[in-house]
């Protein structure tokens, strides 16, 4: 009962056409804006550790899971407002929402915070929508979601609380804060509305700054529409020594559960010194082509995935 | 095996019960842990249950073989197959068979899944021929109006069929979704 090439291939044309408007429109977006489309390594020879991203290998280096070092190190070196669209590979991600090489957008603003890297996110799929003919709303999977502006935010603190009943910030259980997250956290969100949760527990910050003033939260922030997750930004860590710091705890936690040994990535470690107070953003495009082209699976997107190339 | 490589149809045997996995769901909130959620359907009931794993939970899968098997007779709440090579017969109950029942024909050959010498579930051909043993009779002008009608196969299922079809016309029926396909009078 599988479906043949040909059949496959026709059935997602219509897609594959919005989502190459989609590009070009996003392309023009920034643009406008003077920020500069750049191109960054695929192949490349340490990625961010991260717990769980898993790279593959590629000869002795490995495929980029995500452009963000290299375009903080051209941040460092004096670009202000870059954007990219590059394709990432993750290890053992697979499902509705994944397939091991995607396509990922990231932007980056010297002289800015994750408060304004979400109205950038909210401004461009607003702009998108309109494009695309979309007024004040757009359906996916059979919900109705009203788009307009300014959309609802919630910090990570009220959505566990109000959904899990307990406070991440205060006790951060990372296992528990998956689990949670998945099966009560996301289906509390308002399904016609776009969720801009914010402000994640500080042990979960990653490559994102603390609050100044309340270290116990991260400025870091996750876009959802429709049940997807399409973009994480942050306001980006500019501090050398706790760079550092959170890359050994990775490094360590990773050979633990992983049993590898990732290394420290020194050229980008040099750079974080000179990094601008700046704000970043990745952006799953697969998942965003998704939302606009109402299709339930990242499948309905693109030609050809894990399962078919 | 790892909780990673559990795939739609994959066969679980969980605290000693058997079941097969109907869906699975793959989810990653953002920088976290991969989350597996898997709809299950217990092999011996048919009751569906939902189970969360994390990344490198492992599960037990079942090694299961596959056997021609073909179809005898109803005894009671159990049906009774031989296979199709060494002529040996089997019974499998009813709550096994579910809806595959209102498809089923003396002599017909199905595929059985095995665990061992335990049947776990049946495949039936894409598509059988089964006899119309009752209708409504329609009449020309009702046709204007009614494009569907009830009728009743030999095996009791009752099918939406078009209103040309007659008491003893021989239809094909898809047995993946029920519906009528076409009629094959020979």
């Amino acid at each position: 009962m599988t479906e043949d090439e040909n059949t496959r291939l026709a059935r997602l044309r219509p897609n594959l056409q919005r989502r190459a408007l989609i590009l070009e429109y996003i392309r023009t977006f920034f643009r406008e804006q003077d920020f500069l489309e750049v191109e960054t390594p695929i192949r490349v020879p340490t990625v961010a550790p991260e717990p769980y991203i898993i790279p593959f290998e590629s000869g002795d280096w490995f495929l980029s899971t995500s452009p963000e070092l290299h375009m903080k190190r051209m941040l460092a070196a004096g670009y202000e407002k870059l954007f990219q669209f590059s394709h990432c590979f993750r290890r053992e991600e697979r499902g509705r929402w994944h397939n091991p090489e995607f396509t990922m957008l990231e932007w980056y603003r010297a002289d800015a915070d994750y408060n304004q890297i979400i109205r950038d996110i909210e401004l461009l799929i607003t702009t998108l929508a309109k494009k695309l003919g979309f007024k004040k709303t757009i359906k996916y999977g059979g919900q109705t979601i009203d788009i307009r502006l300014p959309w609802p935010r919630t910090t990570v603190k009220d959505a566990f609380i109000n959904a899990a009943g307990w406070d991440p910030i205060v006790e951060c259980d990372a296992r528990r804060f998956d689990i949670d997250f998945v099966e009560k956290v996301l289906p509390s969100f308002n399904p016609n509305r776009p969720t801009v949760l914010v402000d994640y527990p500080a042990p979960l910050a990653a490559l994102a700054r603390l609050k100044p003033g309340d270290a116990g939260v991260a400025e870091r922030t996750e876009v959802f529409i429709g049940g997807l997750e399409l973009a994480n930004a942050y306001s980006e860590l500019a501090d050398a020594a706790e760079q550092e710091k959170r890359f050994r705890e990775a490094i360590e936690q990773i050979r633990k559960e992983r049993n590898q040994e990732m290394a420290m990535p020194q050229l980008f470690m040099e750079s974080v010194a000179h990094l601008p107070a700046c704000g970043g953003v990745a952006l799953g495009i697969d998942r965003l082509v998704m939302l606009l082209c109402d299709a339930p699976s990242i499948d309905d997107v693109m030609a050809f995935t894990e399962d078919n190339a | 095996m790892e909780i990673s490589e559990a795939r739609k149809n994959t066969k679980l045997q969980i605290d000693g019960i058997l079941y097969n996995v109907e869906e699975a769901d793959f989810t990653k909130p953002g920088k976290g842990q991969s989350v597996y959620r898997l709809k299950l359907r217990n092999l011996r009931d048919g009751g569906i249950t939902n189970r969360t794993y994390r990344s490198g939970d492992k599960v037990d899968d079942i090694r299961t073989t596959s056997q021609e098997e073909q179809y005898l007779y109803k005894d009671n709440d159990d049906y009774v197959f031989m296979n199709s090579e060494t002529f040996e017969q089997i019974t499998i109950t009813d709550k096994l068979i579910g809806d595959k029942k209102h498809y089923l024909k003396d002599g017909m050959i199905v595929v059985m899944l095995m665990w061992g010498d335990q049947p776990l579930d049946i495949t039936l051909p894409i598509t059988v021929d089964l006899k119309v043993v009752e209708t409504e009779i329609s009449s020309k002008t009702a046709t204007i109006t009614a494009q569907n009608k009830q009728s009743v196969l030999e095996t009791g299922y009752t099918i939406g069929t078009p209103t040309f079809i007659k008491e003893g016309d021989i239809i094909r029926v898809d047995t993946r979704n029920g519906a009528y396909v076409e009629r094959v009078n020979k």
